[in-house]
């Protein structure tokens, strides 16, 4: 075994030094455990292949050359016991400092190499994260839905219900029980749908409003409801113009109710819409339904080229004949009502330049929103 | 309503130096939308003055064509030209060529001097042609923007005029005048009328109005019988007992003189506001119409025979009306009708035969008032939407037909030189239509406004606008309050409510404060809607993009998408007057819109689509709508209510869905897959599951999908919920749609009925499973689901879950079978299963899948 030097311990290993642990060159079967230069030279060396070991394979290489039972150090160990008794304990004294100095060194390397080793593993799974592709695509809601549903919430926050009607609607819901008299000119400036044939006296409603009448109908008093909701004029599609749209109605009807309640229900409203600032502001008009009624412009503070007033859409109080119509005694309640286009707010509140941009589909357009708006 | 300023201004203290804006500014305080400014003077400007013809040398050149060269005097005679400018000749005479040739030397013209601007931008300079140095132009009305005639060199004397030369044309000719134009909601037909607007005016600067109407109304004569023109009122069919016509004012005036020209203010104004000039008798009618707001009609008194009679159209009749074509006339018509017969349609156009022409000299004037349903409806009828029909639907004052007569004649005598025959026809039916009195407590107005009216300020407010108010110490309920008798020309105040709007009005809507009123707790969402929000997220997030289509499509794409079983005719709502005729349906289904949508993408280069859109569906049932609609302003019995609700056609929320490319592009890390039909089933597992349903799924067929990839989905009662899969394979060629295009198709409003109300936790056994795989040799049309099913009966209640995992058909198996392997995992609540136990429950499940299905057990 005198040939059995580290390096042919360490397999297909390169050997730990250009000396190896025979220092001196010959043969060795162990350091004279009394020589302590001798073992202190095999410790120096041992240290410094253990210093040298490269990466966990080599220092396991370094670690049975110089710790092994074929090591120079185990092999002077043995010798100890053959020694005069009075040599014994200075041999051993010396042989366990100078194994636990090398087995502490190989320790050290061990724990510095596992680190390194750790480390470089995770160097190589490195990958880029910036090329990775996306598995799961985002989608999008059409901003007109998200804004009806806004809409509704900011309502159902202040106690509101949300409340709902067909889109194709009798005459009588659309006009007759709103007040609109047969042969009024307001009921032909509605520019309304009809369904064939003419005497099934349906319509596409042309505004959200016939929920009013549904609502006072299968509602107990009082009655604070919004209907968003998709309406019809027979328009053609062009940059500000769709024959489909869509329109949030409100309507409270309570005792005592008065424009000034139509006009702080409104600003509340604004405010959650456009901002803090948002202030309304009201201009006679005509609609058959309401008593007085008005236009009403909106201060939309972050209006794109600077703050200023726009037309928002009609309201006023309701109609005493919209009140008995549905069987609500108009002395005893009151109420208010207002409408606004969803399509026109999200062009001016959302800077959206072309009705084309809502109503074609383009999955830009909902992309662009995704869940939010 | 298009208002002349200079016109305003005879009536209302409109400042001279007033623009148009600012008087549409003053108009929105009291509610009048401005709609537009019209200005000629944006697009004409001087120097434009007036000169004469000191010579006119026809020139004919080598093109064939003659030409004028003229010299023309633009200062007085004796006078120096104090203009200067370019090719402006400081002796007051011009050179100028001109083309045409209707003047003579002598006639005073337009002269648009060099540095002038005419309408389009045309600048007039010096410019060299025809041999000479052209400096101006002698124009015509065309190319001075007021009329359309382009030969015709504007000859001053023709209209009347004789000015000093060198004098403003612009200003002669009223191009410096312009008009505000404002909206006048169809409550107000007052406003439209130089009188209304003058009075609201007034209301807005706080002036008072003189109202001009009411002179007119003293210089008029008494009528007598023999005045005027014999008339009949013979309304045999009134519309809601209501008189077609209440009252028929005539005038005669005789001898005018056919050629007298309309003076340049009065065909200024009526440009302004809108109205061709015709001839001076029409133009006479329309300019009072436009300022009294009563609409005339002159007759040539020469062609109407003995009598005039109003009556309701007969069956069979036509007239021939003035814009020369015959109109069937329909028995609720209301006609002027003399001996030969019907000579005009009341109040919307009159008749070709008796109309005022170049030559007529004998003048029978009408000024009636009539009925503004009978009105609208012939109007509409007949698709005349006249000025007059305009103005009578919205209702005329009542009381002026004689002063709006009276200003008629003065006009005719004063430029067309007429002599007004005495007397005056009045022919009235019953009473005239009187403004009923409104009770109007004194709260009434600041209870509905939210403003604290002083009751003085009620009254100030309520006079201004012509109200009679009359202070009653108690009203109905012992309040204080007011007897408001509301003036003729305001038919719309009819009730407290309207006045009280003209309180608010007049008082400023500015003034009414804000309050937020304070709702009784609401109960939030329904659970529907809820559920409605929830499925339409889960689809965004689950990678699909939202859009919203017209729901109008044809009927071949409602029989196509709609049913699905061929040649099915699916019940259609169709529309009277679609947009297109080609899609003159409502949709029955989603998908067609959505499949549009899904080429338009594509079309702009997108290949990777996964859409989808919820909305009503249109599936009438037997009943289409009510015969009858009742009356609206009563409350109408359930049996009525229900009647008109049966007649609504049902309108479900469909859920669609399409896809087509692959659900990711290939990239580092994602193997992009291409859309199959199993991602339109996911997606409508996934919507439903949203909202707490599971669905069965079935194989399906439907003639849009292709016949062994297509799923129908079934909610827990057995109905039939929807659709999902690929559509067929030769639709999507013969549709241009992308290959292997998958969609579905779900009644969500069904999925939401079946929402599952309050969910019950289960039990879960913390026990240990026992996992066991089965693989079946079964027939290949053997539904996965159906082998399922039978297995999980046969396992009974140890078993917790059972999937399939794997589907073989192949070289080891035979042909016309199939291998299906399944994981079995059961569990006992209440104890760890032996091995043994488990293996009963899978061969009892086995037993029952060979008994029914004749399946053979492998390996």
């Amino acid at each position: 075994m005198s040939d059995s030097t580290p390096a042919q311990t360490g397999g297909e290993a390169q050997p730990p030094s250009q000396t190896g642990p025979a220092v001196d060159g010959r043969p060795e079967d162990g350091v004279q455990p009394t020589d302590q230069a001798a073992v202190n030279a095999a410790v120096e060396q041992a240290l410094a292949d253990i210093a040298a070991a490269a990466d966990l394979e080599r220092l396991k290489t370094v670690r049975l050359a110089h710790t092994g039972e074929k090591s120079p150090l185990a092999l002077g160990n043995r010798k100890i016991g053959k020694l005069p008794k009075e040599q014994k304990a200075v041999a051993g004294k010396l042989m366990g400092q100078a194994r636990g100095r090398v087995n502490k060194a190989v320790a050290q390397r061990q724990e510095v190499l596992e680190a390194e080793h750790a480390e470089r593993i995770l160097v190589e799974e490195a990958v880029d994260v910036t090329a990775a592709g996306r598995r799961r695509r985002i989608g999008g809601r059409h901003p007109i839905s998200l804004l009806m549903e806004r809409s509704a919430e900011i309502f159902v926050g202040m106690g509101w219900e949300v409340a709902e009607g067909p889109e194709v609607e009798s005459e009588w819901y659309n006009f007759d029980s709103l007040n609109f008299k047969p042969d009024h000119p307001a009921r032909q400036l509605q520019d309304t749908f009809f369904v064939a044939p003419p005497e099934s006296h349906l319509v596409l409603r042309t505004h959200t409003s016939p929920v009013q009448m549904r609502s006072l109908l299968s509602r107990d008093l009082p009655v604070y409801v919004v209907a968003p909701g998709r309406v019809f004029r027979t328009d053609e599609l062009d940059a500000t113009h769709t024959p489909v749209f869509h329109q949030i109605e409100g309507l409270a009807v309570d005792k005592g109710l008065a424009m000034s309640d139509l006009k702080g229900t409104l600003e509340h409203f604004a405010r959650q819409m456009l901002g803090p600032e948002a202030r309304i502001r009201l201009r006679p008009n005509y609609f058959p339904f309401t008593e007085p009624s008005a236009e009403m412009d909106v201060w939309h503070p972050n209006a794109k080229g600077g703050p200023r007033w726009i037309e928002w859409g009609g309201c006023g109080m309701v109609h005493p004949n919209v009140l008995r119509s549905a069987g609500v005694d108009p002395e005893v309640y009151s109420g208010f009502a207002f409408g606004m286009g969803i399509d026109r707010t999200l062009m001016f509140r959302n800077n959206v330049p072309d009705m084309h941009d809502i109503v074609e589909g383009d999955i830009r357009f909902s992309q662009h929103f995704g869940m939010e708006v | 309503m298009r208002v002349p300023l200079s016109w305003l201004r005879e009536y209302a203290p409109v400042p001279q130096d007033a623009t148009a804006e600012q008087v549409l500014a003053t108009m929105v305080s009291v509610g009048f939308e401005e709609e537009e400014v019209h200005r000629p003077s944006d697009e004409i400007s001087g120097p434009i003055v007036v000169g004469q013809v000191l010579s006119r040398e026809p020139e004919e050149h080598s093109n064939g064509k003659t030409v004028n060269w003229c010299q023309v005097r633009v200062v007085p005679e004796g006078q120096e030209q104090t203009l200067t400018g370019k090719g402006i000749d400081p002796s007051g005479i011009q050179g100028i060529v001109c083309g045409a040739h209707n003047f003579e030397v002598g006639d005073k013209v337009v002269v648009t001097l060099p540095g002038s601007v005419l309408p389009g931008d045309f600048r007039i300079t010096p410019r060299k042609t025809y041999g000479h140095t052209s400096a101006g132009m002698i124009a015509s009305v065309r190319e001075l923007g007021i009329g359309d005639d382009h030969d015709g060199i504007l000859v001053l004397s023709r209209i009347g005029l004789d000015p000093e030369l060198g004098a403003d044309a612009l200003e002669l000719l009223g191009l410096d005048d312009e008009a505000a134009e404002i909206n006048v909601t169809p409550d107000r037909g007052y406003g439209f009328s130089i009188r209304g607007v003058a009075r609201e005016y007034g209301h807005a600067v706080g002036q008072p109005f003189h109202d001009f109407v009411l002179d007119a109304a003293e210089r008029a004569p008494e009528a007598t019988d023999d005045g005027g023109f014999p008339v009949e009122l013979a309304d045999a069919a009134p519309i809601n007992g209501v008189p077609g016509c209440d009252r028929f004012v005539t005038r005669v005036v005789k001898a005018i003189d056919p050629a007298a020209p309309t003076p340049a203010w009065m065909s200024s104004r009526l440009r302004l506001a809108g109205i061709r000039s015709l001839n001076l008798p029409v133009d006479i009618s329309n300019y009072v119409m436009l300022e009294y707001g009563q609409p005339l009609h002159f007759y040539d008194l020469d062609e109407v025979a003995e009598k005039i009679v109003v009556r309701r159209a007969e069956p069979g009749e036509t007239l021939t009306t003035l814009d020369d074509k015959q109109r069937k006339l329909d028995p609720e018509d209301l006609l002027i009708t003399d001996a030969t017969g019907p000579i005009g349609i009341a109040g919307v156009m009159g008749g070709a035969s008796t109309e005022v022409k170049q030559e007529t000299v004998d003048v029978l004037v009408e000024a009636a008032h009539f009925d503004p349903i009978t009105i609208a409806r012939s109007a509409r009828r007949h698709r005349l939407p006249s000025e007059a029909s305009k103005r009578f639907e919205r209702s005329v004052d009542p009381r002026i037909q004689a002063a709006a007569a009276q200003r008629a004649v003065e006009l005719l005598t004063e430029l067309a030189g007429g002599t007004v025959q005495p007397g005056a026809g009045d022919v009235r039916s019953g009473a005239a239509p009187a403004a009923a009195p409104v009770l109007l407590p004194e709260s009434y107005a600041s209870e509905r406004v939210g403003v604290d009216y002083a009751p003085e300020r009620i009254e100030q407010v309520l006079t201004m606008i012509g109200c009679e108010v009359r202070p009653l110490p108690a009203t109905g309920d012992g309040a204080p309050g007011w007897l408001v008798t509301p003036p003729s020309w305001r038919s719309d105040l009819s009730a407290p409510e309207d006045l009280a709007e003209e309180i608010a009005r007049l008082d400023g809507y500015d003034k009414i404060p804000s309050r937020l009123p304070i709702a009784p707790p609401g109960r939030g969402l329904t659970e529907a809607q809820t559920g409605r929000n929830r499925v339409l997220a889960s689809l965004a997030a689950a990678g699909l993009t939202e859009v919203l289509n017209y729901p109008f499509v044809s009927q071949e794409e409602n029989d196509l998408w709609g049913a699905a079983a061929e040649g099915t005719a699916v019940p259609s709502v169709s529309l009277a007057n679609p947009i297109s005729e080609a899609r003159g349906r409502l949709r029955a289904s989603i998908l067609p819109g959505l499949l549009e949508t899904l080429r338009r993408n594509h079309a702009r280069g997108f290949r990777d689509l996964a859409l989808y859109e919820a909305g009503a569906v249109f599936l009438p049932g037997e009943k289409l709508g009510s015969a009858h609609v009742p009356p609206g302003a009563v409350a109408l019995p359930p049996e009525v209510l229900e009647e008109l609700n049966a007649g609504i056609p049902a309108q479900p929320w469909h859920l669609g869905m399409v896809f087509a490319g692959q659900d990711a592009p290939t990239a580092p890390g994602v193997a992009g897959r291409a859309y199959d039909w199993q991602d339109a089933l996911d997606a409508v597992l996934l919507a439903a599951q949203s909202v707490g349903v599971q669905l069965t799924v079935r194989q399906g067929k439907h003639q849009a999908f292709h016949p062994g990839r297509t799923a129908e989905l079934f909610t827990a009662d057995g109905d039939s919920a929807g659709w999902a899969g690929e559509l067929h394979p030769q639709l999507v060629a013969g549709q241009n749609l992308p290959e292997r295009t998958c969609a579905a198709e779900l009644d969500l409003t069904a999925i939401l009925d079946a929402r599952p109300d309050g969910v019950q936790a289960q039990d879960l056994s913390v026990q240990t499973p026992a996992t066991q795989d089965v693989a079946l040799l079964v027939d290949a049309d053997l539904p996965a689901s159906t082998l399922t099913e039978t297995l999980a009966e046969g396992a009974g209640e140890l078993l917790e879950e059972i999937r399939v995992f794997d589907v073989y058909q192949g070289d080891r198996v035979e042909p016309g079978k199939k291998s299906v392997a399944l994981a079995m995992r059961f569990r006992a609540a209440d104890r760890t299963l032996t091995a043994d136990e488990a293996s009963a429950s899978r061969q009892a499940a086995v037993d029952l899948a060979v008994q029914r299905h004749a399946a053979v057990l492998r390996g």
